[in-house]
């Protein structure tokens, strides 16, 4: 390694990407059908295990997550290639072993020492298990290893990790022949020769090549190694990686034809009869052993016929090889594009920085507009029309820069198999977890906010809404609960669902307590109005508090945070098919559909989203209901009628409501009309935060600048609701 | 970071630098440091915000940012409040926050000595004595130093939502 280089500028990289890996191991590992694990995944598993070890190996200063991940790694290793059979409590200790992972990480990029008591204990587990299958599981030779001179196992079991692979699936042999004839001509392989190397050093550079392309060849001579690897990793990659073993000086890389086709040095050892009786293949360097033992591998079909059934036996076996390693160098294509070029890690404050600033060149360019509206046309022809092209550019220039901004919900979606696993098995309920539309995507300031309420509200559904077995079997239900995520774009607004196939709501004991808290309820209040009241702060139903739920403080919690994030949440319930629970949200805090209006001298907006029609008053629509009260009859329906004048109190405003215009604003299930002076138009507002500078103002959610550059505010149809509401007598 | 060391620096050795502005007939110095520019008075481009304390003019685009406007005479209860030629706005940069005041007048930017400033008497000035840090002298002229991120912060303004107010 070279020295000289300070290595803790690359430690937050590494810790990010540590717990990228990390997650998308959980994820596996959560995923994995563990009678029928998948290959793929299980590899995954192992790669993202092997990466942390590799990176924390590198720094050399983060032990415990190093040897942690080393054990896990060996156990993940025996699993893939079939040594070991998975267990669900393997799983449980995996999935363990990440959170112990997940938290060593955390005390490093804090620059603490991690918990020496959960590694000790961690450690202990997957030594534990690792014995296991020296105990239990098939004889493998080279394993005959304690956890001391396991040290240098596990890059022996790297390299023989291709060949391990058909075992557990067992390929047809005559597709082998084809695939590695096929690729051993075309472009020439990469001929990495490393010289002055330890014997040690040796496994796991091999280790190494295996990972990052198809080792063709391997050859020793001495105190150095040569390898043919055929990859599609930069030249300049590998011997990057080969420094942190050797010295770059050490190592030499050309292109050069293999000589042979697949060899690996296991295949080598398994076919010692074949190396006798096959003639080697014209090669560049003097490699007599491994380039005949190639032989069978790449001419399969041709000699296995002609040898004695002795002799056949150990062909198959390293004709195997090549159709996993085949296999994942074309797999490593896709996974090399997605992680290598299509992506770039950038901070959130970066991004933001440019929706702002594209934000003020759309405001700029709706100021150019307006100027330019008064010039003739005729004179200012290009002047106009290169307006013109600025307008759409800068439109789709903010629509593009809004998009980086947008999550998919997976984002927020796949931390749930996790809690909901856990949560079940504390409450010793069986629950499955279905989501929907996680390819829904949604600003990411709102998506790191939706997962808190989210989490509670499924914790809510298993720890009451869904029943336990027995229960569901009384009920004709089947054992295994249903809780459903899903989520969609409906308008300019998402929507969140939360559904369980559980009891659904108890109206009774709701009802009860609503009573014993005060609530001007009783038995006849509908269940719209009632099931609301558990967002009441301190309103819990649960008989007992569990460690789940039942302290009626979260469902109150929940509800502000939609809230305050612009949104609503509506509940769904029936008597023993379970209960919904939608959550609505703006897609976006950064940029809103609206409709201007004007009031007097001022100008308003409406979020468009809110705005279900407009229309002028008649005489006869309108009907008083006290002095100071009025609704406006709109289609058989009497909406509460609001005047913004009145609400902002805006001098010159028109008080004749016949001359005025109503808009009907819709919020929740709630309608009702607002009276404006006129309609200005409909467009898209970049939102600006008031809070910044000043404070929330009641009445108003944001502010936005108007192409003229002046302020106009942006009306908080929630809250005027709330005071439509207030003013609204009890029998309308 | 520099920028700050330098300046507390050349505030012990050789005093302290204000922007001199005037509400009626007196004239207030505030740190300069405070001060992020200042602008004309345009009724235009303030946007005015319902239901808030009169001294609370509204808010203004300063170049995509929301600012509030706040009119210092309004506040202080001064009699003449006009809107003229020579009125203006400071923007003020307050603990990460941008402020607008509005007076009658920005005079001049003045170093004070600390041998120019005397304690702050305890009577009638605009502001509570709370918020000045004390009389500096120039020549004839009074000004009175005001510490201008503790009053725009303050309660009593009420700019700052109740718990943000550190």
């Amino acid at each position: 390694m070279s020295a000289g280089v300070d290595l803790s500028q690359f430690f937050d990289t590494f810790f990010d990407e540590a717990d990228e890996l990390l997650n998308d191991m959980e994820q596996l590992l959560l995923s994995l059908d563990i009678d029928n694990p998948d290959i793929d995944q299980l590899n995954g598993i192992f790669r993202a295990a092997h990466s942390i070890k590799g990176g924390a190996g590198t720094f050399g200063c983060f032990g415990m997550l190093a040897d942690t991940t080393h054990l896990l790694e060996n156990l993940l290793d025996y699993i893939r290639r079939g040594e070991m059979t998975l267990r669900k409590d393997m799983i449980d200790l995996f999935l363990e072993t990440k959170d112990v992972l997940m938290d060593q990480v955390a005390a490093y990029r804090n620059q603490q020492e991690p918990s020496q008591e959960a590694y000790d204990r961690i450690c202990a587990q997957l030594r534990t298990l690792a014995e296991e299958r020296l105990t239990g599981g098939q004889a493998a030779p080279a394993a005959a290893a304690a956890p001391a001179p396991a040290a240098a196992q596990p890059a022996a079991a790297q390299a023989q990790a291709a060949p391990a692979e058909p075992q557990a699936q067992p390929a047809p042999a005559v597709q082998a022949p084809v695939q590695a004839t096929a690729a051993a001509p075309g472009n020439l392989p990469m001929k990495i020769q490393v010289t002055r190397i330890k014997e040690s050093d040796m496994l796991s550079l091999a280790a190494e090549m295996a990972l990052m392309g198809e080792v063709l060849h391997e050859e020793r001579q001495g105190d150095s190694i040569t390898f043919w690897l055929k990859t599609s990793t930069a030249e300049a990659d590998i011997v990057a990686v080969c420094c942190f073993i050797v010295n770059d000086d050490q190592v030499k890389v050309s292109y050069e034809a293999a000589p042979g086709g697949q060899a690996l040095p296991a295949a080598a050892a398994a076919a010692p009869e074949v190396t006798a009786s096959s003639p080697a293949p014209a090669t560049p360097t003097p490699a007599p052993a491994p380039a005949a033992a190639a032989q069978p591998s790449a001419q399969a079909t041709a000699p296995a016929p002609a040898a004695e059934s002795a002799a056949a036996k150990p062909a198959e076996k390293p004709a195997a090889p090549a159709k996993p390693a085949a296999k994942s160098s074309a797999a490593s294509i896709p996974t090399g594009g997605s992680s290598g070029s299509s992506t770039i890690r950038v901070g959130v404050e970066k991004v933001d920085q440019i929706i702002n600033l594209v934000g003020e060149l759309v405001i700029t360019q709706a100021m150019l507009v307006q100027t330019a509206s008064t010039l003739d046309p005729v004179l200012h022809d290009r002047l106009l029309n290169g307006i013109e092209q600025l307008d759409r550019n800068a439109r789709d220039l903010q629509e593009a820069v809004m998009s980086i901004r947008m999550v998919p919900m997976d984002y927020v979606f796949s931390r749930f198999p996790r809690v909901v696993r856990e949560a079940a098995a504390k409450m010793g309920k069986n629950i499955k977890l279905v989501t929907q539309g996680a390819a829904t995507e949604l600003d990411k300031s709102l998506i790191e906010r939706i997962i808190d309420p989210l989490t509670h509200l499924v914790r809510n559904s298993i720890d009451h809404g869904v029943e336990t077995p027995e229960r569901r079997m009384e009920v004709g239900k089947s054992p295994e609960g249903t809780i459903t995520m899903a989520a969609q774009h409906h308008g300019g607004q998402i929507v969140i669902e939360v559904r369980d196939d559980g009891a659904g709501l108890n109206r009774e004991k709701i009802l009860k307590k609503a009573m014993s808290q005060g609530f001007p309820v009783n038995e006849n209040t509908p269940d719209e109005e009632l099931w609301p009241l558990i967002f009441a702060p301190g309103f819990s139903t649960a008989e007992q508090v569990t460690e789940i739920s039942g302290r009626g403080v979260g469902m109150d919690v929940v509800r502000r945070n939609i809230q305050g994030m612009g949104g609503h949440i509506q509940i769904f319930s029936r008597a023993g098919e379970g209960s919904t629970i939608r959550i609505v949200l703006p897609l976006t805090l950064a940029i809103l559909d609206g409709m201007s209006v004007r009031v007097g001298e001022e100008t308003f907006i409406l979020p468009l989203s809110n705005v279900t029609e407009s229309l002028q008053p008649t005489k006869e629509q309108i009907h008083s209901i006290s002095e100071t009260e009025k609704v406006l009859q709109v289609r058989g329906d009497y909406l509460p009628l609001v005047a913004l004048h009145e609400v902002f109190d805006v001098a010159n405003a028109e008080t004749e409501i016949t001359r005025a215009i109503a808009v009907i604003l819709q919020v929740q299930d709630v309608r009702f009309a607002l009276l404006v002076d006129h309609l200005v138009g409909q467009h898209q507002v970049v939102v600006k935060n008031l809070e910044a500078n000043y404070k929330k103002i009641p009445g108003v959610s944001a502010a936005t600048i108007l192409g003229d550059g002046s302020v106009a505010l942006i009306v908080d149809v929630f809250a005027l609701m709330q005071t439509s509401q207030n003013q609204r007598p009890a029998t309308v | 970071m520099s920028y700050q060391v330098d300046a507390q620096k050349t505030s012990e050795t050789t005093g302290q630098e204000y922007l001199i502005f005037t509400l009626a007939a007196q004239e207030y110095g505030i740190d300069i440091l405070k001060v992020q520019e200042i602008r004309g008075y345009d009724a235009q481009t303030v946007t005015r915000i319902a239901n808030v304390p009169p001294f609370v003019k509204g808010v203004t685009n300063l170049r995509g940012v929301i600012v509030p406007i706040v009119d210092m005479r309004i506040k202080f209860n001064l009699a003449n409040v006009e809107y003229d030629h020579q009125t203006v706005v400071v923007i003020l940069n307050l603990k990460s926050r941008v402020v607008g005041i509005v007076v009658d007048g920005v005079s001049d930017v003045l170093m004070l000595q600390k041998s120019q400033v005397s304690a702050a008497p305890q009577f009638g000035t605009a502001f509570s004595t709370e918020y000045l840090t004390g009389i500096g002298t120039v020549g004839d002229r009074m000004l009175i130093l005001v510490d201008i991120e503790k009053l725009m912060t303050s309660e009593e303004m009420a700019l700052v939502e109740a718990a943000a107010a550190v």
